[in-house]
């Protein structure tokens, strides 16, 4: 069993109108099965109301299922006397970086987590260091989070939970309120993470660019997952994905209109150096 | 430019006084305000402006910055000031018209006077000395004891830091929304007190419910961290003694006794 397993995960939100009927339910996450292994790179896409976020909010007890079984680390989230333990195995990142941060200083912030697990005073100081060194936020430790940028103010979130010494990080849409510089920082500093630390990472997000770097995406749509993939394979599918109302990255838009063309091109071409390479090979 | 406000009033340097604990500087600021009550005529005053003057010399901050907390209160020094001055029953000393200043008023009036700005002042420098996030651990620690009566010491200390770390993000906020309501033309300036508070409303009612929606997200970021409470807690930054806390606690606790033998043995003849 891998970190994260989903077996036929059912969550349904009860829609009410003003004096408290029911209106009738919602489906918000469908059936998902998922089985994610320790140190893998997960990408999960899907527009707005997709179910991807109640799908994440499940891998972190905030949310439980209606029907159905998460287990995080072999423990099962619709048990109590587990929840801390998952909280603490799984950590979370929000959308936005101010409703996060607890701290009036940077270094305080990123304690707060090992505060709460009842860690020694020292450990914790050892291990806020070596979060904000991880993302590479050590020098502005001692400042307040209202001097940072977004996409800083999204790495001491990180850090924060970092610092609670997770198996797993789950993401969702940590970019989706900040500018292309602070999105591409957060997401070298995610990369990282996975690779030098081998946390294993699962980002929820709707840019198609953040999830080339994937070991596995998967694409939902109503609460189902309907794709899933390498991120090759996915985006070889520039149809399907179009019918899910998802952009692919504007490289292999560029090569998939290029080979319906009638030029020779390989499947699911992803950076623009492979599309370049791709088109000189075929010069020759 | 809203980002750089200053919470509180905590003026930034390094002296002894800013070093202290949160705690020391909290009693020895109420023993200070109990022995402004204690001393009873001139000769007290004097030991408590000598004290006050050596606190503030050793806090390095400008005096101008305690002064500023005295503007506050300058109405409600008047008023008192004016009360004992002419309702003090005694010997009369000046009668204008209908009003009498009696030697007793004019005793009281002068004393009331200096009691309230050494009150404020002294009050002031644990204040000026101490950032807010002191404060509010100080206080949570004092509070301690009182959880054994149930007090909720740690909740309200909590909500306390997160007050004071969202007051810049919301007052941020209220300006961006002001000024997208004064895009669709609103009109915050002009009009009479009640059609500026009318004026108002389409700022306050999205404050409110943006402020609702970050109060939600904070908690579920905050829980997704673990947090359950004061109990099992560790700190980061746990407060603990040094010799100079305690030293201090001796300076403030022997000036309250000193003071008020001193000034039961000399009265100084007023």
């Amino acid at each position: 069993m891998g970190i994260i397993e989903a077996k036929k995960l059912v969550f349904e939100y009860i829609r009410r109108d003003e004096e408290g009927n029911v209106e009738g339910i919602t489906r918000a996450v469908d059936e998902v099965d998922m089985d994610v292994a320790q140190g893998e790179f997960i990408a999960i896409l899907g527009h707005n109301g997709s179910g991807k976020s109640t799908l994440a909010k499940h891998l972190n007890a905030i949310l439980y299922p209606t029907e159905g079984t998460v287990w995080v680390d072999g423990k099962n989230t619709s048990e109590d006397k587990n929840v801390w333990d998952i909280r603490q195995c799984a950590g979370m990142v929000f959308q936005n970086p101010d409703n996060q941060i607890i701290g009036q200083v940077v270094e305080e912030d990123v304690g707060f987590g090992p505060e709460n697990m009842g860690i020694p005073t020292k450990q914790i100081w050892e291990r806020v260091e070596e979060s904000l060194k991880a993302v590479g936020m050590y020098e502005f430790r001692k400042k307040s989070p209202n001097h940072l940028s977004g996409g800083q103010k999204q790495r001491v979130s990180i850090a924060g939970v970092l610092a609670m010494h997770p198996k797993c990080i789950v993401l969702d849409e940590p970019t989706a309120m900040l500018d292309p510089n602070g999105r591409k920082e957060v997401i070298r500093a995610v990369r990282a993470l996975n690779q030098v630390e081998g946390v294993t990472v699962i980002l929820i997000t709707h840019y198609m660019e953040e999830v080339i770097y994937a070991d596995r995406v998967f694409v939902m749509d109503e609460g189902k997952i309907a794709m899933q993939g390498t991120p090759r394979e996915i985006f070889s599918q520039v149809k399907m994905l179009k019918a899910l109302r998802l952009d692919v990255p504007q490289v292999t838009l560029l090569a998939y209109e290029l080979k319906k063309n009638g030029l020779d091109l390989p499947d699911g071409i992803l950076t623009t150096d492979e599309l370049i390479t791709a088109l000189q090979n075929m010069k020759r | 430019m809203l980002r750089d406000i200053t919470l509180g009033q905590y003026y930034q340097t390094d002296s002894v006084i800013h070093r202290l604990d949160p705690r020391v500087k909290l009693v020895s600021t109420i023993l200070y305000i109990v022995s402004l009550f204690l001393f009873k005529n001139v000769t007290g005053y004097v030991i408590a402006a000598l004290f006050l003057a050596v606190v503030i010399k050793l806090s390095k901050v400008p005096f101008k910055f305690m002064v500023k907390g005295m503007k506050a209160i300058l109405f409600l020094l008047f008023l008192t000031v004016v009360f004992n001055l002419f309702l003090t029953p005694g010997e009369p000393l000046v009668r204008i018209w209908k009003l009498t200043i009696t030697d007793k008023g004019l005793q009281t009036a002068v004393f009331m006077a200096f009691r309230l700005s050494f009150l404020i002042i002294g009050s002031s420098v644990m204040t000026l000395t101490t950032t807010p996030n002191h404060l509010t651990d100080g206080l949570e620690k004092l509070m301690g004891p009182l959880k054994k009566i149930r007090v909720p010491v740690h909740e309200i200390s909590m909500m306390m830091s997160i007050a004071l770390r969202f007051i810049p993000i919301l007052l941020e906020e209220t300006d961006k929304i002001m000024k997208a309501q004064i895009a669709r033309g609103a009109d915050f300036e002009s009009g009479n007190l009640i059609k500026k508070a009318k004026a108002l409303v389409p700022l306050l009612v999205p404050l409110f419910i943006s402020a609702f929606r970050r109060a939600n997200d904070l908690a579920m970021a905050m829980e997704a961290r673990c947090y359950r409470g004061g109990e099992h807690r560790t700190k980061m930054k746990p407060l603990h003694y040094e010799k100079r806390d305690f030293a201090a606690y001796a300076v403030a606790i022997s000036y309250v006794v000193a003071g008020t033998v001193i000034s039961r043995m000399i009265p100084l003849p007023f």
